[in-house]
């Protein structure tokens, strides 16, 4: 008998899965009024998108990201992050000293907003990429989740 | 519990339940074999230890304990653990014995220790007069935003948070060099017919 045993989840995963990756940029663009910052959007988006690997297949996953995005994805956040304190020396400061990326009136915010934007984007980006290129590593070995290994 | 104030009391009530099931699952998961078992319950100890934070008014601390410590190790060693045997082999009486006394010696160490710390919460702490006193004091006139926390990880301490990033993309790394790089691993051998 072919029965999908997984129908509920795989309705109820459809339904929660862009929610996650909104509530991740939420978090990631939120960060400077609320908890969170990048790592934890880092992490939640990458949650998301493992759900999906769990659910749908690790297959499935990879055709929707694949390895070498992550990957690449990973190393260019860590790149954003330290190309900001590059970015801070050259403008005469020093290294990550947001104040330093451009000139603004006395009392300005604007150049710290800047910088951590920036950077949280990098750390976004290091992290999701990292925690999904992990993710890959370990369910890449394995071909498919067996039911008896629920 | 006399002079403590109605509200310090719930306080500490709830403080003592949470610790105390946070020992209980700790001894459950020493206690276990099934390794299923084991990783659904580490993800429960940092969902309880998460809610522990939030009562510490430490949210972005737990906000990271839910998110990493409940969520994605939960799954990260969920994968590990398929890659094994689903239960660990009870190893002999008397190899329990060692092991539980280091804990115990720790443990005593660190509670003597803790003797010396500052009450929670002290104004007059180390912590609290210092350095984090003042940033706590001119990070709106710097930055322009509420957040404290993450002026001072995005801002004040972004060195720190630089290596910190660093250290998450090399382990990413360093599991990938170590287990081949997904796409041409094991899965792709299964997949075409071969044995091995």
């Amino acid at each position: 008998m072919n029965v999908d045993h997984h129908v509920i989840l795989r309705i109820v995963a459809k339904t929660l899965i862009p929610i996650i990756t909104i509530f991740a940029f939420y978090v990631q663009f939120h960060g400077e009024y609320s908890p969170g910052g990048g790592f934890q959007a880092g992490v939640i988006f990458a949650v998301g998108i493992i759900l999906y690997a769990l659910i749908f297949g690790v297959t499935a996953a990879m055709k929707l990201i694949p390895p070498v995005f992550t990957r690449g994805l990973a190393a260019s956040g860590v790149l954003l992050y330290a190309g900001v304190g590059v970015w801070a020396l050259i403008g005469g400061g020093n290294y990550l000293e947001y104040n330093a990326l451009f000139e603004e009136p006395e009392g300005g915010h604007a150049a710290q907003h800047t910088g951590i934007i920036l950077i949280e984007l990098g750390v976004l980006f290091g992290v999701a990429g990292s925690m999904l290129t992990i993710f890959y590593a370990f369910a890449g070995r394995v071909a498919e989740i067996s039911d008896k290994d629920w | 519990m006399e002079g403590l104030a109605e509200d310090q009391l719930g306080l500490a009530l709830a403080n003592i339940f949470l610790l105390a099931m946070l020992v209980v699952v700790g001894i459950a998961i020493a206690r276990m074999r099934s390794l299923f078992a084991i990783v659904m319950l580490s993800g429960l100890y940092s969902l309880i230890s998460s809610t522990w934070f939030v009562l510490m008014d430490a949210v972005d601390v737990a906000f990271t304990e839910a998110a990493v410590g409940a969520g994605i190790s939960t799954v990260l060693l969920l994968g590990a653990m398929l890659l094994t045997a689903r239960t660990a082999k009870a190893e002999k009486p008397f190899a329990r014995v060692a092991p539980f006394l280091v804990v115990v010696a720790t443990g005593a160490i660190l509670a003597y220790a803790s003797f010396d710390l500052p009450v929670l919460g002290d104004p007059d702490s180390p912590v609290n007069t210092g350095v984090g006193q003042q940033q706590l004091e001119r990070h709106y006139g710097d930055m322009g935003f509420p957040n404290v926390v993450t002026s001072i990880l995005a801002s004040y301490r972004g060195f720190d948070t630089l290596g910190e990033v660093a250290v998450v993309f090399i382990a990413g790394l360093a599991v990938a060099l170590l287990l081949g790089f997904g796409e041409r691993s094991l899965a792709e051998t299964i997949r075409k017919g071969g044995s091995k």
